[in-house]
């Protein structure tokens, strides 16, 4: 063993990157070049340099995008200006996917595998770019690389394309064949894929709600925002007070629609009655889930619905500041939001509000590394905090200890969206919708082998069956569908009567998720679709907690083996064990939930044609 | 915030934090009227001790010092910690006091999150002062001169016990050189390379009569005794407590037992003992402790089985029914004059710079310390191996490096006014330009303590190993 601090310093080009970040160095203590002549008897450091900590990923970031990778001077050079003890930083540079630092990695198209582009253009896509580039992941320029779902289900395949340099160059292109994907890592010109589809929208259909302006908007224009009716909730927010806000988020019995259907009002009260500020907003657009695209479609169609929202809740639970925590591999959304964000500032609408009486609110957009399980909540705070996205122990909650460990509210995209009409309709007008126990409507997502995939939104009480006609019926005889994305479960053909609320699914046993929708047809390997999931769910453990750690690892085995001929008596028992304790003893929801799809595959029958 | 002063320039640090507390207006006049004496002299004292004089003094610019005044006396609690480097200087209860006087001044103790804490080196320097192994105290600190203590000390034991205060380490070395002590029972020390200028302590302890040394390893000074006892590591091999830096006392639990002829301290002292004529038997760590109850008022309360159930008590614990105390001083709020008590002395300190001047001739201020992963002369730690561990170095700042046209690894003589050594350089970051950095992990290698200087603190008895002045020299 030989441990040594590393002496390596940062190149030009990563010093400025650096510091375009973190500002210039104020001493060489700091990292400058040059002693000052007071430093020797001054410097800061103790909680003022720990409370720079927050900007560890955003400069991390700025390294990567600049030269391509975290080299060991770049590193150096971040730890020194933020007091972080390399090895630590280091540990946080590994955790992400989008972060490089073995090699440059200067130019780099990551290709989508995953369920939804697999046997839909994804093997010919990464064969083409094998045979100009060589095998995944190797040789000193442009190279590529399989890639967990980047939310282009509806377009398969898909790529996203990250080409570092000043500035650099990050494209989610899709559907894209081989070529452009080469122009796009030689920064030659493509033609930007179309931003995610709605096909009721594009029908002309009259009763969207959550769709409403999509299509119609002017994502760049907040003077179109406004012309179509945007701001006016805010307005009435303002007018109403934090508390009648609330009042109307609960009589509206709106639930969380990012998976885990809590209710949103009542989230709202607590983090405005905790006791400890300063609270903060989050919006949880770290979209990951394999077949998930709803909320990449409101960001870069309807942006400033997701500001507004955003600013309604800093105004209802008194946050002033507010998170967009977006996944790295949505450039086009964060581009679109950040544009949002500053006409939304530049016209009075953020930072001071000027709008009856004044509030203080804020946004800054947080871009996410690639890591699925930053969307967890208290993993995403630990994310934007600038530690390893390891999700925290519960309790206590965020509303009490979030981000910072002050009250946080975390609310995904589609469900900050639904505020706005609650606001300027009534918490109980709102709840006329859909059903008793799941009110308003839900965006779902649709792709695999339907006909016309994309975003679809229904009133709660739709069936699953009726979700699928909607979007033009099923290519094919229909085997499974997977409902809920690689966290949900597969459903048989014989149960598309399954109303899709959360007390019909609760019902049925599966669970809305994320709102994936994803039909197979009989052509399917199921034992393909399987392994792929038991492989995201094994490389994308956090490795923080033993069960899931160890159990994403025996799951992925126990599958190999049963799909390959083993016993099926033997893996099949080992599978449901293995589950059982994930479930059980896993601290979040992604070992609790890595077994759900595997299980309901070998319980309907799909792998290798032995029900269970 | 980081304030680098020069070496030995506390006072006159901490002088003028008091005055621009007092300038701001910043000071708790209530706590001063009511629990304090002596302001005014001291206000009037550190008037001279202006920022502007500070920063001359002490190099940390005027505006550093101000904005730590106002920093520490509006904190809404604020400790003031400190470890050797204000301990061990020829004028150290005089640093210690110019701390204390900026925590009466604003009220930073006896209150829950402020208050003075020196840092212990090690997991039980607090027990040894516990314990009474200190000249002038019995154990509780209690006063060795006052003679009811000492009556019940002696019916407890059925012995005398000697008066007036005994020496300190710095006083039996002026003794041995006037030939007043000539034995000396050493029981983990390691004076033969701990000492500052250690070339003459070495010369006094050879020319002891009777030189005992008892020690968990063969050290250099028990390599020039004339009687060794091999004792057992207190921390593994024996039972016991220790008392950490907030007054904690905790049970220590035998896990292994001592090699070869190794023994427990108890043991050691009891066979002593009964060799002299005094029959103590065989008394278990318990025994003894439950012994110490009865005499030590603070401790009285820490049974076995109190500490057992809540992981260490802090004293003072005064009976069974007492949770032990949290903080020190607490009485100095109190409401009633009665319960206050006597209040808390200011004491108006001088700046003395270090004795050991910087001049042309000795143009370098080497100050010495530890390293992460070594210990004191290394008795405990060079044992064993570590991956961040390099041999002595003399630690040069790069500017002072590039005057004397050396580089790292370039060997150098470093010379004081008592001695010389040859090290290596390194060349580091951390220091500034006329400061040097040497550790005394490792005397065989480099006997760094020649280099220090034994001028010693008059209350304390510490010498001042934290300010020689040297030169550097090129080698060959």
């Amino acid at each position: 063993m030989d441990l040594h601090l590393l002496a390596e310093a940062p190149t030009d080009a990563e010093r400025l990157a650096v510091d375009a970040v973190l500002g210039e160095p104020e001493s060489a203590r700091d990292g400058g070049r040059h002693r000052t002549a007071a430093e020797a008897h001054i410097a800061y450091g103790g909680a003022s340099a720990r409370a720079r900590r927050r900007e560890l990923l955003p400069a991390l970031h700025a390294l990567q995008d600049a030269v391509g990778w975290i080299s060991r001077g770049g590193l150096n050079y971040v730890c020194r200006r933020l007091t972080i003890p390399p090895a630590e930083a280091y540990g946080v540079a590994t955790f992400y996917h989008l972060l490089a630092t073995d090699e440059p990695a200067a130019a780099v198209a990551y290709v989508c595998d995953d369920i939804a582009c697999r046997g839909r253009g994804a093997e010919h896509l990464a064969a083409g770019l094998e045979d100009a580039l060589g095998p995944a992941g190797t040789g000193p320029g442009a190279t590529w690389k399989p890639s967990p779902c980047l939310g282009r289900c509806e377009a398969a395949p898909a790529a996203y394309v990250h080409v570092a340099g000043d500035p650099p160059m990050r494209r989610s292109l899709a559907p894209v064949e081989a070529r452009a994907v080469l122009d796009a890592l030689e920064r030659l010109p493509v033609d930007v894929s179309p931003a995610a589809s709605a096909p009721q929208v594009e029908a002309g259909a009259a009763d969207l709600r959550l769709l409403r302006r999509v299509g119609r908007v002017d994502p760049a224009s907040l003077e179109s925002y406004r012309r179509h009716g945007g701001y006016a909730a805010l307005a009435w927010a303002a007018e109403l007070g934090p508390e009648q806000v609330i009042a109307e988020l609960e009589s509206s019995r709106l639930m969380g629609r990012g998976g885990a259907a809590f209710p949103t009002g009542v989230k709202w009260r607590a983090v405005a009655e905790a006791a400890d500020g300063p609270r903060y907003v989050i919006c949880n657009a770290d979209e990951s889930e394999p077949g998930t695209f709803k909320d990449r479609l409101l960001m870069e169609r309807d942006p400033f619905a997701v500001v507004e929202a955003m600013t309604i809740a800093g105004l209802a639970v008194g946050a002033e500041q507010g998170y967009l925590y977006v996944r790295g591999e949505y450039p086009q959304a964060e581009e679109i939001l950040a544009g949002a964000i500053d006409q939304a500032r530049a016209a009075g609408l953020l930072g001071e509000v000027a709008l009856d009486g004044g509030f203080e609110f804020d946004i800054e957009i947080r871009r996410g590394a690639g890591a699925y399980i930053c969307g967890e909540e208290t993993a995403l705070f630990n994310s934007i905090e600038g530690y390893r996205g390891e999700p925290r122990q519960k309790p206590p909650f965020p509303t009490e200890a979030g981000l910072f460990g002050r009250p946080t509210l975390v609310n995904n995209v589609e469900t900050l969206s639904n505020v706005l009409d609650i606001v300027l309709e009534g918490g109980s007008a709102y709840a006329g919708l859909g059903t008793e126990a799941s009110t308003g409507t839900k965006l779902f997502c649709l792709s695999g082998d339907v006909s016309t995939p994309g975003v679809y939104e229904f009133a709660f009480g739709v069936t699953l069956g009726e979700v699928l006609d909607a979007a033009g019926g099923v290519q094919g005889d229909l085997a499974a569908v997977l409902v809920g994305g690689a966290a949900g479960s597969f459903v048989g053909p014989d149960r598309l009567d399954v109303p899709l609320t959360f007390e019909g699914a609760r019902a049925a046993g599966i669970s809305l998720g994320s709102g994936v929708v994803m039909p197979f047809n009989t052509g399917t390997d199921f034992a393909d679709i399987t392994r792929r999931i038991a492989e995201f769910f094994r490389d994308e453990s956090c490795g923080q907690c033993v069960p899931c750690r160890v159990g994403a690892v025996r799951q992925e085995e126990a599958l190999e083996r049963l799909t390959g001929g083993g016993s099926a008596e033997a893996e099949i028992s080992l599978i449901d064990d293995i589950a059982r304790a994930m479930r059980d003893a896993s601290i979040c929801g992604l070992g609790q939930t890595a077994s759900g799809a595997i299980q309901s595959a070998i319980a309907l029958g799909l792998l290798n044609g032995r029900p269970s | 915030m980081w304030l680098g002063i020069d070496v030995g320039s506390d006072i006159a640090l901490a002088n003028a934090v008091g005055r621009e507390i007092l300038a701001q207006g910043l000071e708790d006049r209530d706590f001063i009227d009511r629990a304090t004496s002596g302001f005014d002299a001291y206000a009037e004292w550190v008037d001279r001790f202006t920022l502007d004089y500070a920063e001359t003094i002490t190099g940390v610019p005027a505006d550093a010092i101000r904005q730590f005044a106002f920093e520490y006396a509006t904190a809404p609690t604020a400790q003031l910690c400190w470890t050797l480097g204000i301990t061990e200087h020829h004028n150290a209860t005089d640093n210690v006091l110019a701390l204390i006087n900026l925590a009466l001044l604003t009220g930073h103790v006896g209150r829950w999150g402020s208050g003075l804490v020196p840092i212990r080196g090690q997991n039980n320097v607090q027990g040894g002062g516990d314990m009474g192994a200190l000249p002038n105290k019995l154990p509780g600190f209690q006063d060795v001169e006052d003679d009811d203590v000492r009556g019940k000390f002696e019916a407890s034991w059925g012995a005398g016990i000697p008066t007036p205060a005994g020496w300190h380490l710095s006083l039996m070395f002026e003794a041995m050189e006037r030939g007043d002590l000539r034995a000396l029972y050493v029981i983990g020390e390691n004076p033969a390379q701990a000492e500052a200028d250690v070339t003459r302590a070495r010369r006094l302890l050879g020319e002891l009569d009777l030189l005992v040394v008892q020690d968990i390893f063969l050290t250099r000074t028990a390599r020039m005794a004339d009687i060794v006892f091999p004792a057992a590591a207190a921390w593994a091999e024996t039972e016991g407590t220790v008392t950490n830096s907030e007054r904690r006392v905790q049970r220590v639990r035998r896990a292994l037992i001592p090699p070869g002829e190794a023994r427990d301290d108890i043991a050691i002292l009891s066979d002593l003992a009964a060799r002299m004529g005094h029959n103590w038997g065989s008394p278990t760590a318990e025994e003894l402790w439950d012994e110490l109850r009865s005499l030590s008022p603070i401790h009285a309360g820490m049974s076995y089985r109190r500490l057992e159930e809540h992981r260490g008590l802090q004293w003072p614990c005064l009976d069974e029914q007492d949770p032990g105390s949290p903080f020190l001083h607490g009485r100095l709020w109190a409401d009633d004059p009665a319960d206050r008590g006597r209040p808390a002395p200011f004491s108006p300190v001088e700046y003395v710079p270090p004795v050991d001047e910087l001049t042309d001739e000795f143009p370098i201020r080497l100050t010495t310390g530890r390293r992460l992963d070594s210990y004191n002369t290394g008795v405990q730690s060079g044992g064993y191996t570590s991956p961040k561990r390099h041999r002595e170095s003399l630690d040069l700042d790069p500017d002072d490096a590039d005057r004397l046209g050396v580089a790292d690894g370039d060997r150098v003589r470093v010379v004081s006014r008592r001695g010389a050594v040859e090290a290596p350089v390194r060349v580091v970051g951390g220091l500034r330009p006329g400061l040097a950095f040497m550790t005394f992990h490792f005397p065989d290698q480099v006997d760094v303590n020649t280099l220090t200087i034994d001028a010693w603190d008059p209350k304390s008895g510490t010498a001042e190993f934290k300010a020689t002045a040297i030169r550097v020299e090129k080698v060959g």
